[in-house]
């Protein structure tokens, strides 16, 4: 197979290019300039492009560099930037999947006459599933705290017929150790955690503070009783525990409700914060393969690493509720829930953003 | 790397190394080679050697070999002679100090600007050019003044290939202002008369674009032009660059100069013809293409710059390196991805043309067969791109 991988010049994108080089295909490594703002810390920076590019070296592949910074401008860190003015709470890193990796790229993959568009995501794909009139399936990785299954939930058949996940049945000690023995420069390389185009010194909020005004606002607790204020609302997201401190009684607060235009936060307990349901905006919901029944049994995850929560789906007009079966840590308004498979809590069956 | 020979159509990034370069750089190694500075009988071969270089230089540009000094290449050319303008301008007085330039300028002359414009004092103005990238003498005349102590047009543009009346330029400025006037002829000089450029004060060369080895270049500087240097230290190059100079290399550049002044003619003659086939056969097979830089123009004798409508560049050179041809985008950046072209943009180009635009660019080694086949595999690439899916 022609097969193009888009590699960050992270260790995961360098063995996933390996293995496909050891399997015989005919590969070729591209890798995604998106940002070239002031940030220039995060995954994708000039010096990820040289670190994919000597590997592309060492493994005798062809190596090109695509500037997406436009599209990538236009769809992720301009919605990112909108929403957070409007109070939500967004994740750029599934919308560049979604527009950027999966859209983009993997249209000009195929422009360019490539088979497969394959990444170094700790996921997996099954093929033509039995049981399942020859659907392909989308998976967690081998490695459970490595799992990047939610971040790919939106995923479809369309996209999940022509994409490759090499490293989705290794633990990443097993991809270090792979990229090691070959003598990859990236086998020791620590893995980027933040969102590529914020910067580590000013981080989100000298990022947001350059782009939108962020509004004080003023804090109260569940009683109404106001108990102090805080500068940028913007940055605030329900369920929050960081920055909020502890209540009178010595516990723990969490961010109960955000009122933007209202400037008020409202904090409490945990348990007051916990929700026992949440509603997905209907257009934003994508399934994997067919659409649960309504009323199903699933298994919400709803943060990159977060607990899985069984729940039950409901599907209305406009939106798609997701009934935790016990109350959970509420979901802001933007951000991703996935949804797997009540039967098998390791195959994604969907996705969908909180209203 | 692709099974079949490589299409080279990339002589305006780099050009292959000449015979009587490498000869004379075989030449130059082959015997004690010591550090020119030192006086012993190694150091004084590596002296003479230079001194034969640079006069040879100098008799190309008729210029004085004192006019000459050897630098790493056509980007540190190009910033000594604008940090070292501006700096002996800052220091001399508390004035303003104003440097225009071509908004078609080469990176290494527009960012050495834009970092010079960094100081208060300095103001820095770009001309405009015309939709074929030629300046706007008229709104050149308007940006200079009393104080404007450099302007910098290139002779030649390295993406377009568009010639600019330099003539022209320097007789409007001497009109007005006392600036020095720099061309950076690092593009040009393997086609134009290097005479073109004697109005100039300042001219700057690189060795790799006229078949000499990277790594060396040379800044010319009329006697009447103060630099301050970039490189501080031995003060070799009567201060203007410090550094053991690279032998080797001036040897390489002079011989190579040499040489393609010496077919100079010839070598456009015949490669404006080949690239006048190329285009022909291109422009013929791929009816909605277009060259960038209108008809009339004068335009490099190597240089084809074309706008494909309906093609992404980065995708045509994906395509096009899959079957051997070597061609470029334009202007890229530290990482190697392309990036909007300022000179196209410059020339009103507007986005979705530029986001279609290649540069194909043949040199004296180009021959027939190139252009034979760059025609076949260019159209072909470009079908493959074409395809509805």
């Amino acid at each position: 197979m022609r097969v193009l991988v888009a590699m960050s010049g992270g260790v995961d994108s360098s063995v996933a290019a390996a293995l496909l080089v050891e399997g015989g295909h005919d590969v070729v490594g591209a890798t995604l300039k998106l940002w070239g703002g002031p940030s220039d810390s995060g995954c994708c920076s000039v010096a990820d492009v040289e670190d994919a590019r000597r590997v592309a070296q060492q493994l005798g592949i062809e190596h090109h560099t695509f500037n997406l910074s436009d599209e990538f401008g236009r769809r992720v860190v301009t919605p990112y930037v909108d929403a957070h003015a409007q109070g939500l709470t967004p994740n750029p890193c599934i919308e560049c999947n979604r527009a950027i990796k999966f859209d983009m790229l993997l249209g000009r993959s195929e422009r360019l006459g490539f088979d497969a568009l394959a990444t170094g995501h700790h996921a997996r794909i099954e093929r033509a599933r039995a049981g399942h009139s020859g659907a392909h399936g989308l998976r967690r990785g081998a490695d459970t705290l490595k799992d990047q299954s939610y971040v790919l939930s939106m995923l479809g058949q369309r996209e999940l017929a022509r994409v490759l996940f090499p490293v989705g049945d290794m633990t990443k000690d097993q991809v270090r150790a792979l990229a090691a023995s070959l003598g990859l420069r990236t086998a020791g390389k620590p893995d980027s955690q933040d969102v590529c185009f914020i910067g580590r010194t000013d981080g989100r909020r000298g990022f947001l503070a350059d782009r939108i005004g962020l509004t004080p606002a003023e804090v109260f607790d569940t009683s109404g009783a106001r108990v102090g204020e805080l500068d940028a609302v913007e940055l605030v997201t329900v369920g929050q525990r960081r920055g909020m401190g502890h209540g009178t009684d010595g516990r723990r607060r969490y961010v109960v409700a955000v009122d933007v235009p209202a400037r008020r936060v409202t904090v409490g307990r945990a348990e007051d914060a916990a929700v026992g349901s949440v509603d997905l905006r209907r257009d934003t919901v994508t399934w994997t393969d067919r659409p649960l029944p309504s009323g199903a049994a699933a298994v919400a995850q709803t943060s990159a690493h977060g607990r899985p929560a069984p729940c039950r789906v409901v599907i209305g007009r406009d939106t798609v509720a997701v009934r935790f079966d016990s109350p959970q840590r509420p979901v802001a308004p933007g951000q991703t829930v996935a949804l797997y498979d009540a039967a098998d809590p390791d195959a994604v069956v969907g996705a969908g953003i909180a209203a | 790397m692709p099974e079949a020979p490589l299409t080279y159509l990339d002589h305006a990034a780099t050009s292959p190394l000449r015979p009587e370069a490498a000869a004379a750089m075989a030449a130059a190694r082959a015997g004690p080679l010591g550090n020119p500075t030192g006086s012993h009988p190694a150091a004084q071969r590596a002296r003479r050697i230079l001194e034969e270089a640079r006069d040879e230089v100098a008799g190309l540009l008729d210029r004085a070999p004192s006019d000459i000094v050897f630098t790493s290449g056509g980007t540190e050319s190009d910033n000594l002679a604008v940090a070292g303008t501006v700096r002996t301008a800052l220091a001399r007085s508390d004035a303003a100090v104003g440097v225009v330039s071509s908004a078609v300028e080469h990176p290494a002359v527009r960012e050495a600007c834009r970092a010079a414009a960094r100081d208060d004092r300095v103001t820095w103005v770009e001309t405009p050019v015309d939709g074929a990238g030629v300046v706007d003498i008229g709104a050149l005349a308007d940006g200079l003044g009393t104080s404007t102590v450099l302007v910098a047009v290139m002779l030649a543009n390295n993406e377009t290939g568009t010639v600019q009346p330099l003539e022209k330029i320097v007789d409007s400025v001497r009109a007005r202002c006392d600036a020095a006037v720099l061309t950076d002829a690092v593009q040009a000089a393997p086609f134009l008369p290097l005479e073109m450029t004697s109005a100039a004060d300042m001219v700057s060369l690189s060795a790799h674009k006229v078949g000499g080895p990277v790594g060396v270049g040379v800044l010319a500087v009329s006697a009447s032009v103060e630099l301050t240097p970039v490189l501080w230290g031995g003060g070799q190059e009567r201060t203007r660059r410090s550094g053991t100079q690279d032998v080797v290399g001036a040897a390489g550049m002079a011989a190579a100069l040499g040489a393609a002044c010496v077919e100079r003619e010839a070598a456009a003659a015949r490669v404006g013809a080949l690239r006048d086939r190329l285009a022909h056969s291109l422009l013929r097979a791929l009816p909605t293409a277009v060259r960038t830089v209108p008809a009339g123009t004068e335009v490099l004798p190597g240089h084809l710059h074309l706008c494909l409508p309906g093609v992404d560049r980065e995708e045509l050179l994906v395509v096009l390196a899959e079957r051997g041809v070597c061609a470029s985008g334009g202007s890229s950046c530290a990482s190697g991805a392309l990036e909007p072209s300022h000179v196209l943009a410059s020339m009103g180009v507007e986005e979705t043309r530029a986001r279609g635009a290649v540069r194909f660019s043949l040199g004296p080694a180009t021959v027939a067969g190139d252009v034979e086949r760059a025609a076949a595999l260019v159209v072909e690439a470009v079908a493959s791109l074409r395809r509805d899916l």
